[in-house]
């Protein structure tokens, strides 16, 4: 099955590449640009077909891994 | 004083590490592979600069998972003296050594110059050598060095005397103008509540020798030399 991992920045921890964008945004004259964040987004095809299964796996990837919970938080969408 | 340093796909200041230990203890360091599982008996390890595994990820965050980081941190827990410079800090955050992140620079660009730091404790065997409150001279090169962790995690760090330098001004002073990156309280520096395992954004391998321009990186070897005479 898919594993579909979204990977953010956790609130209160500043993003200078998505304010850049933001800035870059408003530059080409996209007003109402209120803030942009930005992320990683991964995705995994695994052997596992059991959701119920799979979702402490791919956790655990995130939390080893995909994602430093220092500063991210992750997202996890299991398909098929 | 036994050295070892680690090599990694992507290392690029690992020689230099070595020229500079070698320099000022004597003795050449051993080059260890990442791939090796096995360190040798070392007194000191030094994670070298660099970009390890093409910063794929996050930086430092492969290298914190290859098989020889196991070992590192194995030593460190023994006591053996762990220094993480540039990569080196990120891949010890990452493993979860030290603690906090590295992140993109605030300005998000890469630097390389010379900044001054201001020696916060003597009260290490890596920063001995110097004078508390002493300012010197070590250059940077890096993208991703801007210092964070939670609040909390600062205040401890400071409470327990584990910030070993900050970025400064000529006078000494952490302005914001002084921090290149960004760093959460213009921290460049910081130890582990054992005081062996030192990270730190800057490059003191780069200026230990007089040809290259200085020697304030020198005492951080001759530190650690001192701590085994």
């Amino acid at each position: 099955m898919k594993a579909k991992v979204h990977v953010t920045l956790k609130s209160g921890v500043l993003d200078p590449q998505g304010k850049a964008v933001s800035h870059a945004l408003t530059a080409l004259g996209f007003d109402g640009v209120l803030g942009v964040r930005q992320g990683k987004y991964i995705e995994l095809d695994i052997a596992e077909t059991d959701p119920v299964k799979a979702k402490p796996l791919v956790e655990d990837m995130c939390r080893k891994l995909l994602a430093n919970t220092v500063i991210e938080n992750f997202a996890i969408d299991l398909e098929g | 004083m036994k050295a070892a340093v680690i090599v990694f796909p992507g290392s690029n200041c690992d020689r230099d590490a070595a020229t500079a230990l070698e320099l000022i203890t004597g003795r050449k360091p051993q080059m260890v592979w990442h791939g090796d599982a096995a360190l040798p008996d070392v007194d000191v390890i030094v994670v070298p600069g660099g970009f390890s595994y093409g910063d794929y990820l996050r930086s430092g965050a492969m290298a914190a998972h290859s098989p020889i980081m196991a070992s590192v941190k194995a030593a460190a827990d023994k006591g053996v003296r762990v220094m993480g410079i540039c990569n080196g800090f990120q891949v010890l955050t990452e493993a979860g050594m030290l603690p906090g992140v590295l992140m993109r620079n605030r300005d998000l660009k890469f630097i390389c110059r010379d900044v001054l730091l201001r020696v916060e404790t003597t009260a290490s065997e890596f920063t001995s050598a110097y004078t508390k409150g002493q300012v010197i001279r070590i250059p940077v090169a890096h993208h991703d060095g801007n210092y964070f962790a939670e609040p909390a995690v600062l205040d401890e760090l400071e409470s327990q005397d584990r910030v070993a330098f900050r970025y400064c001004d000529a006078a000494g002073a952490t302005t914001e103008a002084a921090n290149p990156n960004g760093s959460q309280r213009n921290i460049a520096g910081i130890l582990n509540a054992r005081r062996n395992v030192l990270g730190m954004m800057p490059h003191p391998e780069r200026l230990a020798d007089p040809l290259l321009g200085g020697t304030d990186g020198a005492p951080m070897f001759t530190a650690l030399l001192n701590a085994f005479a």
